[in-house]
């Protein structure tokens, strides 16, 4: 593996007349204690696009994402400098409330989560602590979000029974479900697929490509297919800095980075 | 020889010893049980001791071991279940919390004679409680509390971090996170926890002779007003329990059939904490089927 450049980058500037920008980041860095593994990454992310984050392990891009909604606030001596714009507002603040901001900016992690709780109450649990008794309300929005999940005809029958009876991919939808019950503006996913098998990772990204319509998709992936095949955006990560943002087409036809050339030809990685 | 004879003999040996340790276990059970089972009689379980003649129960006795291990629990589970989940939620890890771990499992190994001593100097004399069933109460909490605490927080400890994670990605607040998402899915296990505690707290006397006191006077069980001196529920009066009343019997008894009121008191407290140890194992696994897979 050769070693490049980390000065050699290209981050295509999305003009904010044609584009709406749903969320960006400016000079982000983050810290582990006093090590830097994310250094100075800015980057814009289009309204109602899929952006996809790839790169090798370890480049930063999981580390990157869970700061944009601070869940790296739960890891004892993380530490996120610089600018989240989320709205005219930088919510990398103290005076940010990150419970309210994260109804707005969602997660779907990696390995499926579900609560051990019933298929409906995994859904219907953060609404009804948010304030949501309406009973015919909560009915319909298991009913919505199971069916942009893809889930609903699997799982209409069983609906009581516990949501850990599910196979993984069935699981990962539910999380999806679960997190767009909250009507969120973006949702993060941190390698929704990687944990299932192929078939259950083509219905996840069936579902994301449903989503798209009402959501800002922000995902990690290491699966340069599925980045492909889904995202209209992708920034490619290298040792904790975005070295590429572009279309995603041109991303994996024409990259203008070495770096990223080397990673989509299969070079490392 | 080969390693499969090795094997073999290894199998052998570690077979052996496992049939010795249950040879012996089963051998105390059933001596314990085949002693003191014939004694046990509706009698025997309901009417109070006698000092000098024959024929005494241990009715009291039975009472106060629950009425004890009932006050002690109503003490220990809410402080126990607190500072469980401060140390598996909360607390950041440095040397305060470090050194409040090794502080609960030093207690947790404190031999349960010089609790009771403690209690003895603190709670009876110190506070003035005297021999009574607060002292012991409290000396048995001090005697539980450290296990208690150590079992919430491994049993909240083996919840998954990605269900915190699913909590606080919904925007849950921690607590509530902990609350209604972390706690019910450590339930099973904590409440196993509590019910072999109870257990141990129900077999417990070096803690309760100075502190609960050696002497169960008569009860007046049509009266439960807790501030009446022969209330059952009277937390201030002296009370002798089962396991205390065999160590009594033992070392001083002068009644005329003490061998077998012992034997049959023993048999009964085997048996309890026997149930105490299947409750434990049903309650904990219903519970977890109840909230995994219905």
């Amino acid at each position: 593996m050769d070693n490049y450049s980390l000065d050699d980058i290209y981050i295509k500037p999305l003009d904010s007349k044609e584009h709406e920008l749903a969320l960006s980041t400016e000079d982000l860095k983050v810290y582990y204690g006093d090590k830097e593994a994310i250094h100075d990454v800015s980057l814009p992310f289009e309204r109602y696009k899929i952006t996809a984050l790839i790169g090798a392990s370890g480049s930063g891009k999981s580390t990157y994402l869970r700061s944009l909604n601070r869940m790296n606030d739960l890891i004892p001596g993380a530490r996120v400098d610089g600018k989240i714009m989320y709205r005219d507002l930088n919510i990398n603040s103290a005076k940010v409330d990150v419970y309210e901001m994260r109804k707005h900016i969602g997660m779907v992690f990696q390995q499926p989560n579900p609560f051990a709780k019933s298929i409906y109450d995994n859904i219907t649990f953060a609404p009804r602590q948010f304030g949501e008794k309406n009973k015919e309300k909560l009915d319909e929005m298991v009913e919505q979000t199971l069916k942009q999940a893809a889930l609903w005809d699997q799982v209409k029958d069983k609906l009581h029974t516990s949501a850990l009876a599910l196979s993984g991919g069935q699981q990962q939808r539910l999380c999806i479900a679960r997190a767009i019950a909250l009507q969120p503006d973006i949702l993060l996913m941190d390698e929704p697929a990687s944990a299932l098998d192929p078939i259950s990772t083509s219905k996840v990204e069936d579902t994301l490509m449903q989503l798209k319509d009402q959501y800002t998709i922000i995902i990690v992936t290491h699966n340069m297919q599925q980045a492909a095949r889904i995202s209209d955006y992708t920034a490619f990560f290298y040792s904790g800095k975005a070295l590429e943002f572009d279309d995603t087409k041109t991303i994996f036809t024409s990259p203008r980075i070495k770096a990223t050339n080397d990673y989509v030809s299969g070079h490392f990685g | 020889m080969n390693s499969k004879k090795w094997d073999k003999v290894a199998t052998a040996v570690l077979y052996a010893v496992a049939l010795f340790i249950i040879v012996i276990l089963f051998t105390l059970l059933a001596y314990i049980l085949i002693q003191g089972l014939p004694h046990v009689t509706w009698h025997f379980l309901t009417s109070p001791a006698k000092a000098f003649t024959k024929g005494g129960g241990i009715g009291i006795q039975l009472f106060n071991s629950f009425y004890l291990l009932f006050l002690s629990m109503l003490i220990s589970v809410p402080i126990s279940i607190g500072a469980g989940i401060y140390l598996a939620e909360y607390a950041p890890k440095n040397w305060v919390t470090d050194l409040l771990r090794n502080a609960i499992e030093i207690l947790s190994s404190l031999p349960s004679v010089v609790v009771g001593l403690f209690g003895f100097l603190v709670f009876v004399l110190q506070f003035g409680f005297g021999f009574s069933i607060l002292s012991g109460a409290l000396a048995l909490t001090l005697f539980n509390l450290p296990l208690l605490t150590r079992n919430v927080e491994d049993s909240l400890e083996a919840v998954s971090f990605s269900q915190v994670e699913a909590g606080m990605g919904l925007g849950l607040s921690r607590w509530t996170t902990v609350l209604h998402i972390i706690l019910p899915e450590a339930l099973p296990g904590i409440i196993t926890g509590m019910i072999l505690g109870a257990g141990r707290v129900f077999g417990e006397a070096a803690a309760l002779i100075y502190t609960a006191g050696q002497s169960a006077p008569a009860l007046d069980f049509t009266n439960w007003n807790p501030f009446y001196i022969a209330s059952p529920l009277n937390p201030m009066r002296p009370a002798e329990t089962l396991a205390v009343h065999i160590w009594k019997i033992n070392s001083e008894g002068i009644m005329p059939d003490a061998t077998a009121v012992s034997a049959g008191s023993s048999a009964v407290l085997v048996l309890a904490v026997l149930l105490f140890n299947l409750a434990a194992r049903v309650i904990g696994n219903r519970i977890y089927k109840k909230l995994t897979a219905e």
